[in-house]
């Protein structure tokens, strides 16, 4: 029988399930997703986690326990690094310990490396780690190593159309249909605004309290990190006094800096959760560099298990009245 | 050019002699008080780790006794500290301090980087004058080390108390006062002397607590609400599992003087519960903790700033060792509201609790 590995729907996913998926399945392994964020799982994230944790660590966890008992293995590779000279964050480092530790009769993990920070490391060497796992012969891991780098490739694209990750998913599955009735959702007539965030921050619809499905209802275009190229990213943030060594911190301030500098752009959405370390920098030099060069309006938001979703919407009326009155 | 940096215990008395062997004007900020920390977290980014905001005010109250350049440490991640420093100067410009910054980053290969950044700062002093005054700072830490491994052993045994940290500062003061390092040696045997007549009783049981934790909380007193100086007076022999001499010979120097314990031991000591390092001292925290519940310490102690990143992933490991070695641990997560008598009111409780498990290990013995 074929083995099912589970791949939890948190974290890193909405950047690398496409590669992941394809990965897997080229080697004759069954995936399985964890359901869309929901309250049981937020609870029991939460519960099974230091108080001391950030939401989307907690929300990760939660994740892992859904799988138990579903799968045989869980896909839960350490992630240390993504890029020469970048961490994620110390967080993704632990991560698979953590869960270790916290969730009893855990399936097998599949806690490989993946790390990219030296310069010479190759992907394909972490990845084909995990592939000895299921395949003996390397010619056929390597295979699947190329198909799903052509997956992760077209998926980057589709998020670039400014396609939001979950859709891009479903229109990788099932094609051309979807994604004509899909793709004329976009280009309102009405203002652009730019949210600034990690990926598993706005793209987890129950976390961030579908901000984007609500700023589009309003009639607001969404544009996010993830429609940039990596090159437009990694130039903005060459501003910065010193390399920063946070990938996902690159992605916000580069993209935040190339979105300030577009006129197009009329506001600016900063999400970051609450107790998350590197945001606690990045956002604050976001902040002042904002401050100091365009005056444009911009909304801070910090996301924690006890936001109501009152405030969140007082506070993105507010923002967009704000926007409204600046163009006139 | 007049030199300041940030408070961490002890560290000022090291730099201090380096800088000012090499004739470097050095203005320490004033010591860390609750007037720094308002200072600091009133300007400081909300949920920065405690130790950002207390360097932050600092620099504001060294710059308001003159001092006009930063000399601070770098850091290539994952952990914030690495970006201390821009994220500092970003705000004290935008305060209107006139501050010059200078960043010495570890060296990533070869300590000649480190060399080669000391002797960029004083401005390109001969080369042996530049390592000398390094190994007069250095001597210094070490010194000041072993006065505290002997106050760590004598306020729980002490008979009159608070002897031990009246000898303590005095024995202090004449490290900080040798001016040479052919001073040093007879500052330590007179210190070592006045650490020697406090009165103690040896046969007094006491229980041994090892503490692990983020560097900075740590070594810094004013942060970690005193907790060593409190458990010493509850009967607690207390040993830190980082020491300034020891961090900065890992750091700095790349584990160059040999001989001394070193934080391999202790990352070598993590596995299985935390398998890679995730930055700042998180595997250290669990490798210690293992190699302490070895030793047979009664049990551990935690420090760590509030949304400290590594200590967070060795606070949720830290049940499973605590649970398969037998090893009470308690975690203290400090921010600027901690308040001494709440954190008091925990660490008896747990002496209580290590003295309970004290008596039943005499009994069945
Ligand atoms: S980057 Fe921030 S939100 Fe993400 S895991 Fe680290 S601390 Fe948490």
């Amino acid at each position: 029988m074929k083995p099912t590995v589970g791949i939890p729907r948190a974290l890193l996913y909405y950047e690398f399930f496409p590669l992941w998926n394809v990965f897997l399945k080229s080697l004759g392994v069954s995936t399985c997703v964890s359901p869309c964020t929901n309250k049981r799982i937020l609870a029991n994230g939460l519960k099974n986690s230091v108080d001391e944790a950030c939401l989307p660590i907690k929300l990760a966890m939660g994740h892992v326990i859904e799988l138990c008992g579903k799968v045989d293995y869980i896909f839960l590779p350490r992630i240390v690094s993504v890029a020469p000279r970048e961490y994620i964050c110390p967080k993704f480092l632990g991560f698979p310990d953590m869960v270790r530790n916290a969730v009893p009769n855990v399936p097998k993990l599949i806690d490989a490396n993946i790390d990219l920070y030296h310069p010479r490391s190759k992907a394909q060497k972490n990845l084909h780690e995990i592939g000895k796992l299921f395949c003996s012969n390397p010619m056929r891991i390597n295979r699947a190593h190329k198909t799903a780098c052509h997956s992760l490739i077209s998926f980057k694209k589709l998020l670039q159309k400014n396609i939001l990750p979950e859709e891009a998913m479903e229109i990788m599955a099932c094609k051309e249909s979807a994604f004509k009735n899909k793709h004329c959702n976009y280009d309102s007539n009405g203002p652009t605004i730019a949210l600034i965030g990690h990926s598993y921050n706005i793209y987890d619809q129950h976390i961030s309290m579908d901000i984007i499905g609500r700023l589009k209802k309003l009639g607001v275009n969404v544009v996010t990190a993830e429609t940039l190229p990596e090159e437009t990213i990694r130039q903005g943030a060459t501003i910065l006094p010193k390399k920063l060594f946070w990938t996902l911190g690159q992605q916000s301030i580069g993209s935040a800096i190339h979105f300030l500098s577009d006129p197009a752009i009329s506001g600016i959405i900063l999400v970051s959760s609450f107790g998350c370390g590197p945001d606690a920098l990045t956002g604050e030099l976001i902040e002042r560099y904002i401050h100091g060069t365009r005056p444009i309006p911009f909304l801070k938001l910090t996301l924690d298990e006890h936001t109501g979703e009152a405030g969140v919407i007082t506070r993105l009326e507010a923002f967009l009245d704000m926007v409204y009155w600046k163009a006139g | 050019m007049k030199v300041t940096f940030p408070h961490m215990g002890y560290l000022w008395i090291s730099l201090k002699a380096m800088l000012e062997y090499l004739g470097v004007e050095v203005q320490e900020p004033p010591p860390t008080t609750k007037k720094t920390l308002i200072l600091g977290s009133k300007h400081a980014p909300e949920f920065a780790c405690l130790p950002l905001k207390l360097n932050l005010g600092n620099f504001m109250e060294a710059a308001e006794m003159g001092a006009d350049t930063i000399l601070m440490a770098g850091g290539c991640g994952p952990c914030r500290f690495g970006y201390y420093a821009q994220v500092e100067y970003a705000i004290l410009q935008d305060l209107g301090y006139k501050y010059q910054l200078v960043v010495v980053e570890p060296p990533e290969k070869h300590i000649s980087e480190f060399l080669a950044r000391i002797r960029y700062i004083t401005g390109g002093r001969p080369w042996w004058q530049v390592i000398n005054a390094i190994r007069f700072g250095y001597i210094k830490a070490r010194v000041v080390d072993d006065l505290e491994k002997m106050a760590q052993w004598r306020r729980p045994r002490e008979i009159i108390p608070g002897s031990t940290d009246q000898a303590f500062s005095a024995a202090l003061q004449l490290i900080i006062e040798a001016r040479h390092p052919r001073d040093v040696p007879k500052a330590q045997s007179q210190g070592t002397q006045i650490m020697n007549q406090v009165q103690v009783d040896e046969r007094k049981p006491v229980v041994k607590i090892g503490i692990v934790g983020e560097i900075y909380t740590l070594l810094e007193p004013f942060t970690n609400l005193d907790v060593e100086r409190h458990l010493g007076r509850m009967g607690a022999e207390v040993n830190r599992s980082i020491c300034l001499s020891e961090w900065i010979n890992d750091h700095l120097f790349m584990g160059l003087i040999k001989g001394t314990r070193s934080s391999k031991e202790a990352r070598r000591a993590a596995p299985p519960y935390l398998n890679h390092f995730v930055g700042g001292h998180g595997q250290e925290s669990i490798g210690s903790t293992v190699l302490y519940a070895k030793q047979g310490f009664d049990g551990v102690i935690q420090l760590l700033p509030f949304t400290c990143m590594p200590e967070i992933v060795a606070q949720s490991i830290l049940p499973g060792v605590s649970a398969d070695l037998d090893i009470p641990v308690l975690t203290l997560v400090v921010d600027e509201q901690s308040g001494e008598a709440g954190t008091i009111t925990r660490l008896e409780a747990f002496i209580d609790l290590l003295n309970r498990k004290y008596q039943q290990k005499e009994v069945l013995a």
